[in-house]
């Protein structure tokens, strides 16, 4: 919070300072977003849309967004972006992964128009990347289910086999192993974001193969609602939806887009955007984690521990020594994974119950 | 290990009861010599007018209604523009499942996002305690028993009684029926507004049992499933049954296999109903005689009283 209190005030001065400039251009700059689902889904789309949000708060004077939801990643995601790129704006935030070639393609149409790509690896001289650091907070995780778990046993509930996913269950996994190595994770791919049906039929297999707590990594509340039905905890997903199951949420990691987006707006606005790849954590509070709860208190106390040492870098998810699968060690002891390795994860940590599809 | 089969099976049986309801119905509106192949469409509206009503007026048993409701009405328009005015049958089901598709996704749109209260499971006292059958038998949402219950009703209807016997004559043979005396259009209004019915309730389940909460598409194909399904079974409401656990089965299954990490490949796993269903085809296909007795003969044809 305090953050973003200082970055306010460093905005709005810049802002006051710009003023004069702005209002003489009688145009507002034009913001536009690509959303993979609904912006009422209270999970990644809802968290990128609050980041929408706050540049109207604070930049509402200058600044005119748009979006565009629930946009396949296709070749439909190449014409909305176009669309957004004809209609004047001048930047383009394309929210999620399967965007990465559309917004290179129509970057290269529009040399004009910045764009920004989450969860990206690509860049050009107007395409920047951001992503943000889930995987601190799937440690966290990790930690307080196997804290929690009677079974032993975690479900898994994961969308595509891309670094960013396999990222995330392997850190969940490190955290799990760090309070009890014998802590098993099984893993359903439900090759969707946004599929509350299929995700809830994930969620139920998973139970009835004895996981007791579950974790996602799709963009619905429909797996927590699952496991409120049957009275087992669960973990909620890019924004806090304790809402929707107040007594089986244990925590949720946070998506907190809203500083960035109103940095790079600002940046535009001042004419000294540069393309660049940002991956910030919980250091730059990107990531967050929803209150503790349902969960005794020194579970809780626990979490925020390792939540802190991770946010003022006194600790790194990714640290040696590291197996894969088959038992050869891929991280040192007392090494880092560095991001290299963490951006193009594509091996499973030793005890995921799974075969990484490929 | 009883336990993981158990709750498997429990979960199949809730996964098949939405492919029920649409087949029991679309099975119907066949028999009748209707081809509707607007399913997908009118659960989507059932699902959506559904999930409204309950959340605005809090009452999951009024949105159920409402979605059986809003099947029926959708299933007259393809009723009136197919029998009326004598559209083809296949091309206007399609339209129906695009309208459908669009109408629902305008409806939902304010009600992305928000949460009901779902029909919650029944819970006999002791019958449901009891090991193994309790769950399986006495553990359920009050749907899947009304899924079952429609079923037998249809069975029953087709097979024993006469109103069952003249539908399956106004399938079979419009013409003579008509000649007979019996009314084939108004016939196959009624068959095609029972379609209309089963398909808006099986919708309903989805969005206010199954994942109580709304999303466009949410269906995710089922309609379409529930349409092999009616062929799969041969038009015989008995193999319904056995046909909807079955694909309602795979996909849990196929979530199964990969929960325990056997490594087959999702996407054959999911395939697996169609390829049953072109066997089963291609199996009944050989057979003339087969194919006589089950198939509506009239199915998809118009139909225009000479008078």
């Amino acid at each position: 919070m305090k953050k973003l209190l200082k970055l306010t005030t460093v905005m709005l001065t810049v802002l006051l300072s710009l003023g004069a400039v702005t209002q003489a251009s009688a145009d507002k700059l034009k913001v536009g977003f690509i959303y993979i689902g609904p912006p009422g889904d209270h999970g990644w789309t809802y968290a990128h849309d609050q980041g929408r949000l706050m540049i109207d708060n604070m930049l509402g004077d200058h600044v005119e967004t748009t979006f565009v939801e629930g946009v396949p990643e296709g070749p439909d995601a190449d014409r909305a972006i176009a669309k957004l790129a004809e209609t004047g704006h001048k930047l383009i935030f394309t929210t999620s992964f399967g965007y990465m070639e559309p917004t290179l393609k129509v970057a290269k149409r529009f040399p004009d128009v910045k764009f920004e790509h989450a969860t990206g690896y690509k860049q050009a001289d107007n395409v920047s990347t951001y992503s943000a650091r889930f995987y601190e907070g799937r440690y966290v995780q990790g930690q307080i289910a196997a804290k929690i778990s009677k079974s032993g046993v975690i479900g898994y509930i994961a969308s595509f086999p891309i670094p960013e996913v396999v990222r995330g269950i392997n850190a969940f996994m490190l955290g799990a192993q760090s309070i009890n190595p014998d802590m098993k994770v099984k893993v359903v791919w439900v090759y969707s974001w946004f599929d509350p049906p299929k995700e809830a039929d994930a969620a139920k297999v998973l139970m009835d193969q004895g996981a007791d707590i579950i974790t996602q990594h799709t963009d619905s509340t429909a797996a927590l609602q699952a496991a409120a039905e049957r009275g087992i905890y669960a973990f909620g997903q890019a924004s806090d939806m304790i809402q929707f199951a107040q007594d089986t949420q244990l925590t949720a990691i946070l998506d907190n887009w809203g500083p960035y987006y109103v940095k790079r707006t600002v940046d535009v606005l001042m004419g000294t955007w540069s393309s660049g790849d940002t991956w910030d954590g919980m250091g730059p509070g990107m990531v967050g984690m929803a209150p503790f709860t349902n969960m005794p208190s020194d579970i809780a106390m626990m979490a925020r521990e390792t939540a802190e040492s991770i946010r003022t870098g006194a600790f790194h998810p990714f640290t040696g020594p590291i197996n894969n699968q088959a038992g050869e060690e891929v991280v040192a002891a007392g090494e880092t994974a560095d991001d290299g390795m963490l951006a193009g994860m594509n091996f499973y940590v030793k005890g995921v119950d799974d075969k990484l599809p490929q | 290990m009883t336990e993981l089969i158990i709750a498997s099976m429990m979960t199949m049986m809730t996964a098949a009861t939405p492919l029920m309801f649409a087949a029991t119905g679309e099975l119907i509106c066949e028999r009748s010599g209707v081809l509707n192949l607007g399913v997908e469409g009118m659960m989507l509206i059932g699902a959506v007018f559904g999930f409204a009503t309950a959340a605005v007026t809090g009452n999951a048993s009024l949105g159920l209604l409402a979605a059986g409701a809003s099947g029926i009405l959708a299933s007259l328009i393809f009723a009136f523009l197919t029998l009326t005015m004598l559209s083809n049958q296949v091309a206007t089901g399609l339209a129906l499942t695009i309208f459908g598709t669009g109408l629902s996704a305008l409806v939902g749109f304010d009600y992305v996002g928000e949460t009901i209260d779902r029909i919650a499971a029944i819970h006999l006292p002791v019958l449901s305690d009891l090991p193994v059958v309790g769950p399986l038998l006495f553990g359920h949402d009050p749907l899947v028993y009304l899924s079952f219950i429609l079923l037998i009703g249809v069975a029953l209807f087709l097979n024993r009684s006469r109103w069952g016997m003249i539908l399956k004559a106004v399938g079979d043979s419009d013409v003579s029926a008509h000649a007979i005396g019996y009314p084939v259009v108004l016939i196959r209004y009624a068959a095609v507004a029972f379609g209309g019915l089963m398909a808006g309730l099986g919708g309903g389940y989805l969005s206010l049992v199954y994942t109580p909460l709304w999303a466009e598409n949410m269906t995710a194909g089922r309609g379409w499933i529930a349409l092999a399904l009616v062929v799969f079974a041969s038009w015989r409401p008995e193999r319904v049954l056995f046909g909807a656990i079955l694909f309602g089965g795979i996909t849990i299954l196929q979530l199964n296999a990969q929960a325990a990490g056997l490594g087959i490949p999702a996407a054959f796993m999911s395939m697996l109903p169609y390829i049953a269903t072109i066997v089963v085809l291609v199996l009944i296909s050989r057979d003339v005689v087969r194919i006589r007795l089950n198939a509506p003969a009239c199915l998809g044809r118009p139909f225009r009283a000479e008078r």
